[in-house]
C-alpha cells in the first residue's frame, strides 16, 4: 500500500483560477522578456579576459595600498568613507522636514502628505550617478559633488522610510497632549519624536551602509572616491590594480556593515 | 525589582554627549577631507538654477526613442531577478544553520557577504569587460547581485521556521532532498516570493544605471544625454523611469500584501 494514495482535499475553484491565472501571467511575462533578447554571443576573448581578471584578483597590486602621494588606496578609501558619512549626515538633517510633510497622520490634509510622498519618490528616481553628474556642473568635479549627490538622493529614501515610521506610531500620546491643551509643536516634540527616534537612527545607519557602497562608484561620474581609479584600471585592463581595489572595497564595506549592524542591534 | 527601577532611570548623559561629540568630529573631519565648502555650493547656485529651469520643461519628443531602452531595462531587471532567485535557493539552504552544519553554513555565508559587498556597477563593468557591451553583462550583474540579497533574506527566514515538521520527517527517516521539499519549502515559499518581488523593485532602479558602463538599458541614454548636457531630455528619462518605478512598486506592493 502506498501512503501517497490518501485523498487530498480539493482546492476551491476560485483559488485554482487565481493560481492558474497568476501562473499564466508569469509565463507571458517570461515569454515577453526572453523573446526579444539579443543573441547570446560571447566574445572570443571572454575566456582569456576572465582568466586575466581572476589572475589579477588573486595577485593584487599590494604596492597601491599606500604610496603616500594622496592617490593611493588608503587615501581614496578614507575619502570614500568621508563622502558617505557627510552625504548621510546632510540627508539626515534635511529629510526630517520632508518625512513630517509626507506622514499622513501628522499633516491634516491627505493630499498634502500625498504630494510629499510624490516629491520624495521623484527625488529617489534620479539615480545617484546622474545626480553626481548634475552636481559636477554645479560645484565642479571632486568629493564635494559626491557628497551632495548622495545627500540629495538619500533624502528621498530616508524621507520615505521615516514618514512610514511616523505613520506607524501610537497616536494615543498625541491625543492626550492635545487634550491637555498643548500646542501642535509641543505635542509633536514630546509625543511623536520619542517614538520614532530609535527607528530613525537605525534607518540612518542602514542608509550609511548603502551610501558607503554607492560612494565607491560615484567616482565614475567624477565625484571623488575610489570609483575613478577603479574604472581607469578597468579600461586599462590593469587587473591587479582592479583586484586590490575590489579587495579594499570588500573589506571596507564588510567592516562598516559589521559595526553598523552592531550599533543598530543595540538601538532597537 | 531593582532592575526595573534601574531601567526606568534615565540613561547617563555622558554617553549621549560623547556620541554627539564623536559625530561632530567625524562631521568636521569628513567635510575637511571632501573639501565641502558651502561657498562652492552658493557660487554654483546660478548653474543649478539654469539646470533646474531646463529640467522643468521636459522634451516630450524624446519620449518615443526611449520606450525601447526603458522596456529593455525592465527586461534586464526581470530576467536578472529570475536567474538570481533560482540561484539563491540552493545557496540559501546551504547557509541556513538549521539545515546544515557549521562547516557548510560559514563558508556559504562568507561568500554571500562578499557578493553583497561588491557594488553592482562594478560587477557590471567586469562583466562588460568579459562579455562585451549589451544586455547580457547587465543581466548577469543583476543576477549575481540578486542572488546575494535573496539568499541572505531567505536563509534568515529558513532559520525561523517551525522545527516540528523537520523533526517529524527526520524521525521517519526521509532523505535530505525530500525533507527539504516537504518540510522546509512549504514554510518559506510565501516569504521567498515576497523577497523576490522586493528584489525586483530594487533591480529596476539598479538596472537604470548599469547602461552607464555599457551594460544595456536606459543607462546608455542617461550617459548620452548627460554627455551633451541635454537637461530637457534628462527630465524626460527621469519622468519615464518615475512612471515605470511607481507602477512596478505599486503592483509588487499589492502582490506582497496578498502573500503575507
Amino acid at each position: 500500500m502506498k501512503i501517497v494514495d490518501v485523498q487530498k482535499p480539493k482546492t476551491p475553484v476560485k483559488q485554482r483560477l487565481i493560481r492558474w491565472g497568476s501562473v499564466s501571467i508569469f509565463v507571458l511575462i517570461c515569454i515577453w522578456a526572453f523573446a526579444s533578447m539579443p543573441n547570446i554571443e560571447i566574445k572570443d576573448t571572454a575566456a582569456e579576459t576572465s582568466r586575466a581578471i581572476i589572475d589579477g584578483i588573486l595577485h593584487p597590486d599590494w604596492a597601491y595600498v599606500y604610496t603616500g602621494d594622496g592617490e593611493d588606496l588608503t587615501f581614496l578609501m578614507i575619502e570614500t568613507l568621508a563622502i558617505a558619512f557627510l552625504g548621510t549626515f546632510i540627508s539626515i538633517v534635511f529629510c526630517i522636514p520632508f518625512s513630517i510633510w509626507a506622514a499622513k497622520n501628522i499633516v491634516r490634509w491627505k493630499i498634502f502628505s500625498g504630494a510629499g510622498k510624490v516629491v520624495l519618490s521623484l527625488v529617489r528616481t534620479i539615480p545617484e550617478l546622474v545626480m553626481a553628474l548634475l552636481f559636477v556642473k554645479v560645484v565642479g568635479p571632486g568629493a564635494f559633488c559626491g557628497v551632495l549627490a548622495l545627500g540629495l538622493h538619500s533624502i528621498g529614501m530616508l524621507g520615505k522610510l521615516n514618514s512610514e515610521e511616523i505613520e506607524k506610531i501610537d497616536m494615543g500620546p498625541v491625543e492626550a497632549m492635545s487634550a491637555a491643551g498643548s500646542n501642535r509643536m509641543k505635542s509633536f516634540w514630546f509625543a511623536v519624536v520619542p517614538q520614532v527616534v530609535p527607528q530613525f537612527l537605525s534607518l540612518a545607519l542602514y542608509r550609511f551602509e548603502i551610501n558607503v557602497r554607492s560612494a565607491t562608484i560615484l567616482g565614475i561620474a567624477g565625484a571623488g572616491g575610489i570609483g575613478a581609479p577603479m574604472i581607469f584600471a578597468m579600461h586599462g585592463r590593469d587587473w591587479d590594480r582592479v583586484g586590490i581595489i575590489l579587495l579594499g572595497i570588500i573589506i571596507m564595506v564588510t567592516l562598516i556593515d559589521f559595526i553598523s549592524g552592531r550599533i543598530r542591534r543595540k538601538l532597537v | 525589582m531593582e532592575q526595573q527601577i534601574a531601567a526606568l532611570k534615565k540613561p547617563r548623559k555622558t554617553k549621549h554627549l560623547l556620541t554627539v561629540v564623536l559625530l561632530l568630529i567625524l562631521f568636521y573631519a569628513s567635510s575637511y577631507n571632501t573639501k565641502a565648502y558651502i561657498e562652492d555650493l552658493i557660487s554654483g547656485l546660478p548653474n543649478m538654477q539654469s539646470i533646474l529651469v531646463k529640467m522643468a520643461s521636459p522634451d516630450w519628443s524624446y519620449f518615443e526613442p526611449i520606450i525601447t531602452p526603458v522596456l529593455d531595462t525592465i527586461r534586464m531587471a526581470f530576467i536578472g531577478t529570475l536567474l538570481g532567485a533560482i540561484l539563491s535557493i540552493p545557496v540559501a539552504f546551504l547557509a541556513a544553520n538549521n539545515l546544515f552544519g557549521k562547516w557548510v553554513t560559514i563558508p556559504a555565508r562568507f561568500i554571500l557577504n562578499i557578493i553583497r559587498a561588491i557594488p553592482e556597477l562594478l560587477i557590471a563593468a567586469l562583466f562588460v569587460a568579459i562579455f562585451g557591451m549589451g544586455m547580457i553583462p547587465g543581466i548577469l550583474a543583476i543576477a549575481f547581485f540578486s542572488m546575494g540579497i535573496i539568499s541572505k533574506l531567505l536563509y534568515e527566514s529558513i532559520e525561523t521556521i517551525d522545527p516540528g515538521p523537520l523533526e517529524a520527517m527526520t524521525a521517519v527517516g526521509s532523505k535530505k532532498l525530500v525533507w527539504i521539499r516537504f518540510a522546509v519549502i512549504p514554510q518559506v515559499l510565501a516569504s521567498f516570493t515576497s523577497y523576490v518581488l522586493y528584489t525586483f523593485e530594487i533591480n529596476v532602479r539598479a538596472a537604470a544605471i548599469l547602461g552607464y558602463v555599457g551594460a544595456g538599458g536606459i543607462g546608455i541614454n542617461y550617459e548620452r544625454v548627460m554627455g551633451f548636457l541635454e537637461y530637457q531630455k534628462l527630465s524626460t528619462i527621469v519622468f519615464a523611469m518615475f512612471v515605470v518605478v511607481v507602477i512596478i512598486d505599486w503592483i509588487s506592493t499589492k502582490l506582497r500584501e496578498r502573500l503575507v
